[in-house]
């Protein structure tokens, strides 16, 4: 549905020339939900402003709903953005107009009538929860209420494509999570297919289907969001992963950690299980199988679509050999297992 | 007080409205378009023009810095061309009118500075045109501005007014000067200026209303 081919996009020309995207390559089926997910910076708002050409590519070539609009401009151009929805991180809607009115625009930019504007409009505003704030204007509603009315307005063309540019990091985590939900609703229901940017994984993990990772205008890993989640490919990949989990030892633990192990020290390992591991009472049997006691530091649970992804941190407690070999066994039950140090046995 | 200076004082106010409200109509006429090209043609904005924006800022810049009062004498063959005569709350109306319409043309484009970008790029993805943009986006949204720069204006013609005395233009400021300074008639002057105060505050406090009742920010 969309299709992006070796776009870049340079700002400038000769050595002062800064390239904010290059070389990207993304398809996004129809009907799917895709995140790019990114740092400040790394080329995400000029990725999404690519398709639909607010910034032109410098190079390369951009299709939507297989018309090639790279070549478009003009009226023809126009008109084919009329068929893809854009929302925005300060939702940009005209204070001076209504909800009513505001959603009304893109109607009336295409010439419509007015009772086929309202024909249009109503049910939108309903399908929103808004229907009650017609005669409102912007500035007498919340955050999420006036994503929600840019929500209505970016569908009121019956565009094919919706693209979220950063759409929820300016509102609190409750009222992300209800736009969320209903970008997730407008995807089944009408099949839409939605592109989104951010920098938040929680984003990502609730309602994408697939993620790409930009970096330095450059994407690095693209991969299905369970797969992602569970084994991101890339160093850039994983630090989003442990950001997001925020799980990082104790800080009092940090302190004491000694890079390799003494007489007397414990391993700390952080482990990462999914998929049968999660279900495996693997803690009890290492205790029996291997002898080591394990006292469990910190860990989360976390289920990203159809999978369960966990991760603990946990001091091994027994003799250096019996340690190992219980990272062995852990490994051979497909955890993964990174030993963060050592800590000294308690006198 | 004679009953006839009350009717000189009546007649000169009257005078300054007028030239203030047909001066104040034609330059807003003339000015908001003006302003509204002024912002349009800039660099990355939506009919970016440097050639154009670069000459219609080069001809504000010049009305702007020309004393009103050296205008308004520079400019008599062309205000005895346009009314035939160089006399008269009309004919004072045209100097008045060309030192207005780059000051509003300005401020207008201040007001459309105001005006969020990505308002612009809304649009944009909806696929309006450039002239859509201006009449469903910028205009729209700059309303309270325009009318702040309308006020501003109605104000600065009150005071401007008053030199319009020195081509025989009437109005309050002449009355002030001949009567009250020249004739040391110091009621005279004082009651010109109550009337003065009285009518900047009046265009202030319906400047205000209507920024009130047209902006919903």
């Amino acid at each position: 549905m969309i299709r992006l081919r070796k776009v870049s996009k340079t700002y400038g020309r000769g050595p002062s020339a800064v390239t904010a995207i290059k070389n990207v390559d993304l398809h996004v089926p129809q009907g799917q939900i895709h995140g790019v997910i990114g740092l400040s910076g790394a080329g995400k708002s000029t990725l999404i402003r690519c398709v639909n050409l607010l910034e032109r590519p410098t190079q390369g070539n951009v299709s939507v709903d297989g018309q090639e609009l790279t070549g478009l401009s003009g009226t023809a151009l126009n008109q084919a953005r009329h068929r893809i929805g854009m929302i925005f991180q300060h939702f940009n809607l005209l204070t001076n107009r209504t909800v009513f009115r505001n959603v009304a625009l893109p109607l009336e930019l295409m010439g419509m009538s007015g009772s086929e504007i309202r024909e249009q409009v109503d049910p939108l505003l309903k399908m929103v929860g808004l229907d009650d704030k017609s005669n409102q204007y912007p500035a007498q509603l919340s955050g999420g209420q006036k994503q929600r009315v840019a929500i209505a307005r970016a569908l009121a063309s019956r565009p094919k494509v919706l693209l979220c540019d950063e759409a929820t990091s300016a509102l609190d985590p409750q009222t992300t999570g209800s736009i969320l939900a209903l970008l997730r609703d407008i995807n089944r229901q009408l099949g839409l297919t939605i592109l989104l940017i951010t920098h938040e994984m929680e984003v990502v993990k609730s309602i994408c289907h697939r993620v790409s990772l930009i970096s330095d205008g450059a994407l690095v890993e693209a991969a299905d969001v369970g797969d992602f989640f569970t084994a991101p490919r890339t160093e850039l990949g994983r630090r989003f992963l442990n950001d997001f989990l925020e799980l990082e030892p104790p800080r009092a633990l940090i302190e004491r950690l000694e890079t390799s192990p003494g007489e007397h020290s414990h391993p700390v390992v952080r482990l990462a299980f999914s998929g049968d591991a999660v279900a495996t009472p693997l803690i009890s049997r290492l205790a029996r199988e291997c002898g080591v006691d394990v006292s469990i530091l910190q860990a989360k649970v976390e289920s990203i679509q159809d999978r369960t992804l966990g991760l603990m941190i946990a001091e091994l407690m027994g003799p250096a050999e019996k340690t190992r070999e219980a990272i062995d066994y852990l490994e051979t039950h497909n955890l993964k297992v990174e030993v963060l140090g050592h800590v000294q046995r308690d006198a | 007080m004679s009953s006839a200076m009350l009717e000189l004082i009546l007649e000169a106010t009257l005078d300054t409205l007028y030239m203030v409200a047909l001066s104040g109509v034609i330059s807003a006429l003339v000015g908001i378009p003006l302003g509204v090209l002024l912002y349009v043609t800039r660099p990355r904005q939506v009919m970016a023009h440097p050639l154009l924006n670069r000459s219609l800022g080069i001809i504000t810049n010049i009305g702007r810095s020309i004393p009103f009062i050296i205008l308004m004498v520079a400019i008599i063959p062309f205000t005895r061309m346009l009314v035939g005569t160089s006399i008269g709350t009309n004919a004072a109306s045209v100097p008045l009118t060309i030192a207005a319409i780059p000051f509003v043309a300005r401020l207008v484009e201040g007001a459309l500075n105001e005006i969020p970008p990505g308002l612009v790029e809304a649009a944009q993805s909806m696929g309006a045109t450039p002239w859509q943009v201006i009449t469903k986006v910028l205009v729209p949204e700059a309303r309270g501005g325009i009318f702040t720069a309308l006020t501003v204006t109605a104000v600065t013609l009150v005071s401007y007014s008053a030199m319009a005395g020195a081509v025989g233009g009437g109005g309050l400021g002449d009355l002030g000067i001949r009567y009250g300074y020249n004739r040391f008639n110091p009621t005279v002057m004082l009651i010109t200026v109550v009337v003065l105060i009285v009518m900047v505050q009046g265009f202030q406090s319906l400047g205000d209303y209507l920024v009130r009742k047209s902006d919903h920010k």
